[in-house]
């Protein structure tokens, strides 16, 4: 593996999480449970799109085959796609779609917080950038976790619910490979234990305010990152992709 | 009464830049002041409007009444002596 | 005098105040005095409004995960949550004249409030999105642009930034519609469909002819309404005819041409019936709408709850400390 094919499997990933991330929170747009949080997830959902859109890009100028954002959004199948499953999960109820946002969203603050120090400019720049919005999301998330633990009894048991759910898909998001290590020595990736260790500080604290316990883990879901996907993305990207599909020789 | 499911009423005050007064912009509904405030930049800041919110419960702002803008608000018409262009100065004086 | 008299007098006082502070031009604000009929109206029409904003989010909603590039789908959310946004000022101005959003959304789904009827319509390709955003848009704005002088201040504040901000929606659609037409065989039949689809449902929503409109008078009168349904009407049609024009794309009207002497376009005849059949509750998404919104609001009802609950158990906890 080169330097370039490390570097555009590390921007492919972290694009792919923010598509289809930004995907699932789309899907709630006339869908909230009240109007000014319509509004909230969609504006997450549009900083999201914002930076698939900077990540692929740029993993298009890596590759160096001439391909753009949208190339890669809407011409790759289920196996090369490289987000972790729990970004393509389907929305659940409130609970669900706060508790996701809640668990990735301190992943990227501490992970986005690292890659400010990238010694690639572009991943540099975009992570200063991303930091602004993930620290926004994070504390809307923060502040729904306590609200709906500390609510009502339905709430805390729908709440409590999501989390047991999301819990096996947690730890995918610090896995490392061949190719974080290749671009840790040359310090352009992220050291992810220190992310996952300060993850599961606040994580933790949180849940505990909450009043929500902490789930115990005996196996961690894998396999996103390397394209082997839940049932659930074909059809994210069925849906995504059919008017490209459809008429190929379009542009819209 | 049954509790409005659609949450409090706070009224969105917002400074558009540093040192500028803060212009009421509207209303946005939520439950507690974290989410009045996050609620208020989602609705209203979403053109890059604002460099600071203010929340304020609704019903927390006390208002005048129309029926007495006569006793609140015409007394002042004839004070002109508090503007300036109400005094006579020599010719000449400079910087006053 | 007596009572009932010297209330009549103090009744007539009252209109004749706000009547001549209309003839002036003064804004009206929610504590000043006002006639029963001038708060209904504002009431049902701002709730109209406001609902047609909120039940319009849904069929672009349902091109969202579908649209076909990156670039495209962020404008087209942007809209969606623009018109979110445009609701809750609707609702925010109206809730100004005491009625409370709780109440507004409850007339919806009785059947009592109104949305507009345009949105009874299916999105049923990429085009209409287009369309919608071009024709129905369009013609929102003309109505919108001249509710900016509306005479209730909440009001006509609210429109002055929904303008503002609405300045782009009707270019976003009207640029789909044109790269559309420069494209394939395919695209250019799907941009002329829904061109075909939207344009009558989109001259009907300025409502029936100034002949036929029952709420016309005193809304003229107090300068809630500042154009008649037909002015605005053929302010619309006049812009949009050249752009269709530009495009290349076919206005489904045979009757349609320029009239030198009026300095307008005529147009066919527009088909009331259809407009009443789908306003009383036949048209193809009637049911669709409603029930979504009925199951958003009712799905949503455990989150605003918790909500409440946990800010009385805070304050609560603030008391004891």
């Amino acid at each position: 593996m080169t330097t370039e094919q490390a570097l555009y499997k590390y921007c492919l990933r972290l694009g792919d999480n923010a598509l289809i991330q930004s995907y699932r929170l789309s899907e709630w747009c006339s869908n909230a449970p009240l109007l000014e949080e319509d509004l909230a997830l969609t504006n997450f959902a549009l900083d999201m799109i914002g930076r698939a859109q900077l990540l692929l890009s740029y993993a298009g100028v890596v590759e160096g085959m001439g391909k753009t954002d949208d190339d890669l959004a809407y011409r790759r199948g289920e196996r090369q796609f490289t987000n972790t499953l729990i970004s393509e999960l389907p929305n659940g109820d409130f609970a669900f779609t706060i508790a996701r946002l809640f668990f990735t969203s301190v992943y990227e603050y501490y992970f986005f917080t690292e890659l400010q120090n990238s010694a690639d400019t572009t991943l540099k720049a975009v992570a200063a950038k991303t930091l602004k919005e993930v620290k926004y999301h994070k504390a809307h998330a923060t502040d729904w976790m306590l609200r709906l633990g500390g609510g009502t009894e339905e709430s805390n048991t729908r709440v409590q619910a999501a989390v047991n759910a999301l819990w096996m898909y947690t730890g995918e998001q610090f896995e490392t490979d061949k190719a974080d290590a290749m671009l840790q020595d040359i310090n352009i990736a992220v050291d992810m234990p220190p992310v996952k260790d300060k993850w599961n500080v606040y994580v933790q604290e949180v849940l505990l305010d909450a009043g929500i316990s902490v789930p115990v883990a005996d196996y961690m879901q894998t396999g996103g990152r390397n394209g082997v996907h839940t049932e659930y993305l074909g059809h994210i990207l069925s849906e995504m992709q059919y008017l490209q599909r459809a008429y190929p020789d379009a542009t819209w | 009464m049954a509790i409005d499911s659609q949450l409090a009423i706070w009224e969105v005050f917002m400074q558009a830049k540093p040192g500028a007064n803060y212009i009421h912009a509207g209303s946005v509904h939520a439950s507690d002041k974290k989410m009045a405030l996050q609620n208020a930049r989602d609705t209203y800041t979403r053109r890059g409007e604002g460099t600071s919110i203010w929340v304020v419960p609704s019903d927390a702002i006390v208002a005048s009444n129309p029926d007495d803008n006569d006793m609140l608000f015409d007394p002042a018409n004839d004070k002109v002596y508090r503007h300036p262009t109400f005094y006579v100065m020599p010719e000449g004086a400079k910087a006053i | 005098m007596d009572v009932l008299e010297k209330t009549d007098s103090i009744q007539a006082e009252m209109l004749r105040h706000f009547e001549e502070k209309i003839e002036r031009g003064d804004a009206i604000e929610p504590r000043d005095k006002m006639p029963d009929a001038y708060r209904k109206h504002l009431i049902r029409q701002m709730s109209q409004h406001a609902h047609s904003e909120v039940i319009g989010m849904q069929p672009e909603g349902n091109w969202i995960t579908r649209a076909p590039s990156l670039r495209a789908k962020q404008i087209l959310l942007a809209k969606i949550q623009d018109e979110g946004g445009h609701g809750l000022y609707l609702y925010s101005a109206a809730e100004t004249l005491g009625v409370s959003r709780e109440e507004l959304i409850s007339q919806l789904h009785s059947g009592k409030a109104k949305y507009s009827n345009i949105f009874n319509y299916p999105a049923l390709t990429w085009a209409d999105i287009g369309a919608i955003g071009w024709l129905v848009d369009g013609a929102a704005i003309v109505n919108q642009v001249s509710l900016q002088r509306t005479s209730y201040g909440p009001y006509s504040r609210a429109m002055v930034r929904i303008c503002k901000e609405e300045s782009f929606h009707q270019r976003q659609g009207y640029e789909i519609m044109a790269k559309m037409m420069q494209g394939t065989k395919d695209q250019q039949e799907m941009a002329q469909d829904a061109m075909n689809r939207w344009w009558w449902p989109s001259l009907m929503m300025f409502g029936p002819h100034d002949s036929e409109s029952p709420h016309t008078g005193d809304a003229v009168k107090w300068k809630i309404k500042r154009h008649s349904n037909d002015e605005l009407r053929q302010k619309f049609i006049d812009k949009t005819v050249q752009q269709a024009e530009v495009i290349g794309l076919t206005i489904p009207d045979a009757d349609l041409k320029w009239n030198e002497a009026k300095g307008h376009y005529d147009h066919g005849p527009i088909d009331w019936n259809e407009f009443y059949r789908v306003i009383s509750g036949n048209g193809p998404c009637n049911r669709q709408r409603m029930e979504h919104h009925k199951r958003v609001h009712a799905e949503g009802a455990w989150v605003r709850e918790a909500a409440e609950a946990y800010r009385l158990r805070k304050e609560k906890e603030l008391l004891h400390l």
